[in-house]
């Protein structure tokens, strides 16, 4: 057995996995358009290379990463594009972005140039990395951090974790790719370990999976069973099924008894986590030449008639995908695109698909009932309930107050917003709204102070200079000065020197 | 929502625990039950009769306030926090009390130390500690004159009798208000201290009980059973009710050991006057209480303390009210310095 150790904080949580059945991953028909996000994953947006009018393939990329932080993206299917210009995305603050938009031909069919690679095995690790770069994969867990970047660590990894805790209540996207395709997590964790060469290499699945975790460790068998040794060297894991143990830093903590530095990444303590699903898309990648245009999805609540998981090509309205898991009950419902802890609700059913997106929770309307918000108490349930181990009801207290320095005294940056310290709010205050707007204020005065900081710098520098030239002025005009007296002395001394005495003895 | 704000429910998370402030003080209430009965049982109906009085006059002054306060009544007069104070104030004054003075605790807590202070959440002071300590300070008599455990009265006052005595201090023919009342054991050990007794024969007295003073052991065994299902249910933390006691029982402890005439033993200071009621439910008021783990412990260090102290050396026989009081001032200062490490910061 391996030693686990724990996280402060956190939650057991109602899972409500059951209502989307994770043994078996529906298609849904090819919609009528596709809408592409420049931007589905952290850093800079993809650069656009088709024009309005092109007819464009599955798997064709249609923006490329230029920049070192970036992801490329690619038509999820076959079509025409009609469009490239800002729609609503999947944000908090929902904001519309630039993307590519596709009349789709309902042909799905792929671009010629992606083609199955025959031998996998002799990709040097420069060349693997170069491909899962092209395929555009991001991290499937939520981050989506574009994954070509995290594997490129040069530091010494002693530990490959492959996130497979789906934590969230509801959803079950992992779980069904677990069970589905444990060889494709398999194989992709195979390519992983020679990328970054790993002591160990764990897959860490809540124990509320047991289906997978048998799934992964049947596979695990038949690979090694084939004569593949390597596969030995990974270890399935299970976790207690505590909210939020599949965040990334508190998923380290339990598994290596390892904290990530503040402001640090995994690899400074030689770790690196990927989740199962960037896993099997690595291995598509490099194995079928496939790049990231489709992903599994939840599509669950008590408000959809046939809650169940899809496999959905990138980029489908969330109208669609709903549509094909049978539609809403009745009209009132809201729409939450991830979990009922981390998700954003939508405003509206044209927003796609994107990466990151792992679930569509379709809920009743809840929040109407919900005003009922009462001062804060100083319980501290919300500080008991953070895994940073922060103090949500202080840091509350001069969010309101919009204290920026108090804020910083108690970490607000640190926070991950994961939800805990206002599920737990007998006072029902919705904590983590004030964060959120506590943090994007902090970094405005933040910017603010840095724009006046130097302005000022510039005025003093300016006063200096002029300070300056005033002072070389008069250092000049006393210079010249000097010099007429001295001549004039010179000149008087020759003429009449006797006068000069008479004047010092006076 | 009270405070105005331009944040609206959208955003996540989307789900919520059953737990409410009410859930929460009704909780603590429930908690005070076992104590109260055993109060009831001990020292007769006037101990119900003094928290329905206050009750009634807390309910009324925090129906006032929030109507000159222009807060929603329904939802904060029924928040369970004006009721909770009042109980922890009716059982911190001697039953018998004259209604005036009951109803001027309430005033004090509900209207000065609550409302004028913003209301729930706001208070700097522990109402029901910051009333009792003026009711203490402008009517020592009254304040001072505890009922005879059951056991020891000449008479038992039925409830109607104990109803008439509250509202118009009329006792039933030939009873005497002498024999209904007594002191208690720390007002026994401070006259015996002040007179220059050595404490050594204590425990001939019957008012020491079997460790800690008649009738009033077994109500804080109690209020100790109540503060444990507390902890249990995660109403509260263990950190303040240990540090209250620990502190408490070492200082006298270590007193005791070096000189047994002046000071009493640590059961005395544990089980006797308002030591586990104060260590469980008022210590542990939140509002006023420090919120972060190690603050907590400095918190109930600084109580338990201040309690031995001023029940040995001040002017008082209890010191728990006072003690709550000054470290309630300390708190801000406490928070700001026990700030625990976040996350990958000690790394």
């Amino acid at each position: 057995m391996k030693k686990l150790w724990t996280f402060k904080g956190g939650l057991k949580l109602p899972g409500f996995k059951k209502i989307s059945n994770p043994a078996s991953v529906n298609k849904i028909p090819i919609p009528d358009n596709i809408i592409l996000p420049l931007r589905q994953h952290i850093g800079e947006p993809a650069e656009p290379i088709v024009d309005v009018g092109d007819q464009v393939y599955k798997g064709q990329p249609v923006a490329i990463s230029k920049s070192l932080i970036s992801a490329s993206v690619h038509a999820s299917t076959s079509g025409i594009v009609t469009d490239i210009g800002k729609y609503t995305i999947p944000h908090q603050s929902g904001v519309s972005e630039m993307c590519i938009v596709i009349k789709t031909d309902q042909k799905d069919q792929w671009h010629p140039n992606i083609e199955s690679n025959l031998d996998p095995d002799n990709l040097d690790t420069e060349e693997l990395c170069a491909r899962i770069r092209e395929a555009g994969i991001v991290g499937l867990g939520g981050a989506v951090f574009p994954s070509a970047v995290k594997l490129k660590a040069t530091r010494q990894i002693d530990t490959l974790i492959i996130n497979g805790a789906e934590c969230e209540p509801y959803i079950t996207c992992d779980d069904a790719l677990m069970q589905n395709r444990a060889d494709d997590v398999v194989q992709g964790i195979l390519l992983l370990r020679r990328l970054l060469n790993p002591a160990e290499c764990i897959i860490a699945i809540e124990d509320n999976k047991p289906q997978a975790i048998d799934a992964l460790q049947v596979s695990i068998k038949k690979f090694k069973e084939k004569g593949i040794g390597s596969v030995a060297a990974i270890d399935v894991i299970p976790i207690p099924t505590i909210f939020p143990t599949g965040g990334e830093k508190q998923l380290i903590k339990v598994l290596t008894g390892k904290e990530v530095p503040r402001n640090g990444l995994p690899y400074e303590v030689g770790v690196i986590c990927l989740n199962v699903g960037t896993s099997a898309a690595i291995r598509n990648a490099i194995y079928e030449g496939i790049p990231l245009v489709s992903r599994y999805v939840t599509v669950t609540g008590v408000m959809v008639q046939r809650p169940a998981n899809f496999e959905v090509l990138i980029g489908t309205p969330v109208q669609d995908v709903i549509k094909a898991a049978g539609g809403e009950k009745s009209d009132r419902y809201e729409i939450i695109m991830g979990g009922p802890m981390m998700g954003q609700l939508l405003p509206h059913q044209q927003i796609p698909v994107v990466k990151a997106t792992n679930c569509i929770l379709v809920q009743d309307i809840k929040s109407e009932n919900e005003a009922n918000v009462m001062p804060c108490i100083r319980c501290g349930s919300c500080a008991s309930a953070c895994p940073m181990s922060l103090l949500p009801q202080q840091l509350y207290w001069y969010a309101k107050e919009k204290s920026f320095q108090k804020l910083q005294h108690y970490n607000l940056s640190d926070c991950i917003e994961c939800g805990c310290c206002a599920v737990v709010c007998p006072s029902r205050i919705p904590l983590v709204q004030y964060f959120r707007f506590a943090k994007s204020e902090q970094r405005e005065h933040e910017f603010k102070t840095k724009l006046s900081e130097q302005s000022r710098i510039r005025a003093q520098m300016r006063d200096f200079r002029l300070e300056r030239i005033k002072r070389e002025q008069q250092e000049r005009k006393a210079r010249r000065k000097a010099e007429r007296l001295k001549k004039k002395a010179a000149s008087d001394k020759a003429s009449k020197p006797l006068a000069d005495k008479e004047l010092s003895a006076g | 929502m009270s405070d105005n704000n331009p944040i609206v429910l959208t955003s996540s998370p989307f789900i919520q625990s059953s737990c409410s402030v009410s859930s929460v003080m009704r909780t603590v209430i429930y908690a005070l039950l076992p104590g109260i009965l055993l109060y009831i049982g001990l020292f007769g109906w006037s101990v119900l009769v003094n928290i329905l009085i206050t009750v009634v006059g807390a309910m009324f002054f925090e129906w006032l306030m929030l109507l000159l306060r222009n807060r929603p009544v329904r939802i904060y007069l029924f928040d369970g926090s004006a009721i909770l104070t009042a109980v922890l104030l009716s059982l911190a004054i001697p039953p018998l009390a004259p209604w005036w003075l009951l109803i001027l605790g309430s005033f004090f807590s509900i209207v000065v130390a609550k409302h004028l202070y913003g209301g729930i959440g706001y208070n700097t002071f522990n109402p029901a500690m910051a009333a009792y300590a003026v009711l203490l300070i402008s009517f020592p008599l009254e304040m001072s004159m505890w009922s005879m455990p059951v056991d020891e009265a000449k008479y038992l006052l039925s409830f109607t009798e104990s109803v008439q005595y509250a509202l118009f201090q009329v006792l039933p023919q030939n009873i005497k208000f002498d024999a209904l009342t007594s002191a208690t054991v720390l007002d026994h050990i401070r006259t015996e201290v002040s007179s220059g007794k050595p404490l050594d024969n204590l425990g001939v007295s019957s008012i020491l009980g079997y460790v800690a003073g008649q009738g009033f052991e077994w109500v804080n065994l109690g209020f100790l059973t109540g503060g444990l299902w507390l902890i249990y249910k995660k109403i509260i933390s263990w950190h303040i009710p240990l540090a209250v006691l620990a502190a408490l029982a070492v200082s006298s402890l270590i007193s005791y050991a070096i000189n047994p005439s002046v000071y009493v033993n640590p059961f005395i200071h544990l089980l006797g006057g308002a030591s586990i009621l104060g260590a469980f439910f008022i210590a542990t008021d939140p509002v006023t209480a420090s919120t972060t783990p190690l603050g907590r412990i400095i918190y109930g260090l600084g109580i338990g303390f201040l309690t031995f102290a001023i029940r040995s050396w001040g002017g008082y026989p209890d010191g728990i009210a006072f003690a709550v009081l000054l470290m309630g001032m300390a708190t801000p200062l406490i928070d700001y310095y026990t700030v625990p490490n976040a996350y990958g910061e000690r790394v």
